[in-house]
């Protein structure tokens, strides 16, 4: 599935106060960003907007898919997100959460699919503890296994490797290197480390 | 088709959120209990008739559901998760399960507390089904009506007193209508003798869910 998104003039505003002004970028399959600013600048503003979370103030995103161009609000579903601010469900398990995401993205037996990504960041055992009882970094790779469990065709990671340890940030880096093969992948970060994996960079400043 | 079975889901997975906190459930029960026990000693010494307790009944009811229901958004808000249901539900799913979640949450309150308030002030209705009636559809209604201001306050900062507010002069029309089918009840066992008031119950819940149901994206994504 081929994707791309063409974002032209984004600006934002909350009220009077501007985060950002005149973001302009594309990306396509095979390709990934970074998306970089100093803290407040607005990262995760231009994420939310991307993802479709909110609406830019000024300026238009156009999302493609195969060709034909689609709504903001059908993007969902090729969009895997990371970020600080998207939490699951504490009181439920890692499993009742995953069986849940899973059949709302119409997954057809999706459980080997689980098994294997949770597998895959470190949490094979823990899936029937109440998400609750986990760590920041388990909470950080479980949000992995969420952004991937419908392989994504864009995936959007704001603060990737935040709360990690050693080993949970080279498993997100072997994520990040599968994913631009050939699907697009969007970072927001300031960590040099991970900056390595955006082939362009898009400066946000007010 | 897709819509429903996703809004199911959002249902099962309120539901089992909500028997693990018991949140909503103990929110709306004991506030129905507390006021049920002041209203019981405050009018015990008077011998109030039965058309103030049928009054007295949907106060109860209407207030209790006032304190629980605005918590199914408001926990979304509150424990960061909008963003990730956003992201995997349509948004008419997440209304119309929020809406079964918050009728079934009402139907439990009633099924406590009107044999309560049945009980402890001796009130007594010669229509039963009729009565049952006019329950449900005022639950549909109330439940409508709740879930969609919830939806938009949920945003605010001062969700409580901003629901409370909100939701009265919207939800005022369900508890006049049940007073006036509860006041009939109490001497009139058919159907055809509330038939007014329930098919106003049915006309006020369409009505919300259809105007829900075409605003919620707006609310839901603004």
């Amino acid at each position: 599935m081929e994707l791309e998104i063409s974002a032209k003039g984004i600006n934002k505003y909350f009220g009077e106060k501007r985060i950002f002004k005149d973001i302009n970028f594309d990306v396509r399959n095979g390709e990934s960003i970074a998306i970089v600013g100093h803290n407040g600048a607005g990262k995760t503003t231009l994420v939310r907007i991307l993802c479709g979370l909110i609406r830019q103030t000024d300026g238009s995103i156009r999302y493609t898919v195969d060709g034909k161009k689609i709504e903001r609000e059908n993007i969902y579903p090729y969009i895997g997100l990371v970020g600080p601010y998207l939490e699951l469900y504490e009181e439920l398990t890692a499993q009742e959460n995953l069986d849940f995401f899973a059949k709302m993205r119409n997954m057809t037996n999706p459980q080997a699919r689980i098994a294997e990504l949770m597998e895959k960041v470190g949490l094979s055992g823990r899936e029937h503890d109440e998400v609750k009882t986990y760590s920041s970094g388990m909470r950080q790779r479980l949000k992995y296994v969420f952004a991937l469990l419908h392989r994504p065709t864009v995936l959007v990671l704001d603060e990737p490797t935040s709360n990690l340890d050693k080993e949970g940030t080279a498993t997100v880096y072997q994520i990040m290197q599968e994913q631009k093969k050939d699907k697009i992948l969007i970072l927001a970060t300031n960590d040099e480390a991970d900056l390595k994996y955006g082939d362009k960079q898009i400066a946000v400043n007010s | 088709m897709q819509l429903i079975l996703k809004a199911f889901y959002i249902f099962q997975k309120d539901i089992r959120q909500e028997f693990k906190t018991r949140y909503a459930i103990n929110a709306i029960v004991l506030f129905a209990v507390v006021t049920l026990t002041a209203v019981s000693f405050s009018i015990g010494t008077f011998a109030a008739g039965d058309e103030v307790l049928a009054a007295l009944l949907w106060i109860i009811l209407f207030f209790s559901a006032m304190s629980g229901l605005a918590h199914i958004f408001v926990r979304e808000e509150e424990t960061h998760t909008s963003d990730t249901l956003k992201l995997v539900a349509p948004p008419m799913s997440i209304y119309l399960g929020k809406y079964l979640f918050n009728f079934f949450l009402l139907l439990l309150l009633e099924f406590i507390t009107v044999p309560l308030f049945f009980a402890v002030m001796n009130f007594s209705i010669s229509g039963v089904w009729p009565f049952l009636a006019s329950l449900v559809l005022g639950s549909f209604g109330l439940s409508a009506g709740a879930t969609m201001i919830a939806a938009i306050i949920s945003k605010a900062s001062a969700k409580g007193a901003l629901f409370a507010v909100l939701s009265f002069p919207i939800l005022l029309p369900v508890l006049i209508m049940g007073i006036n089918a509860t006041r009939i009840v109490i001497r009139e066992e058919s159907f055809a003798a509330i038939s007014g008031p329930l098919q106003a119950l049915f006309a006020y819940a369409v009505v919300v869910v259809t105007a829900s149901l075409l605003l919620f994206d707006f609310v839901w994504n603004e």
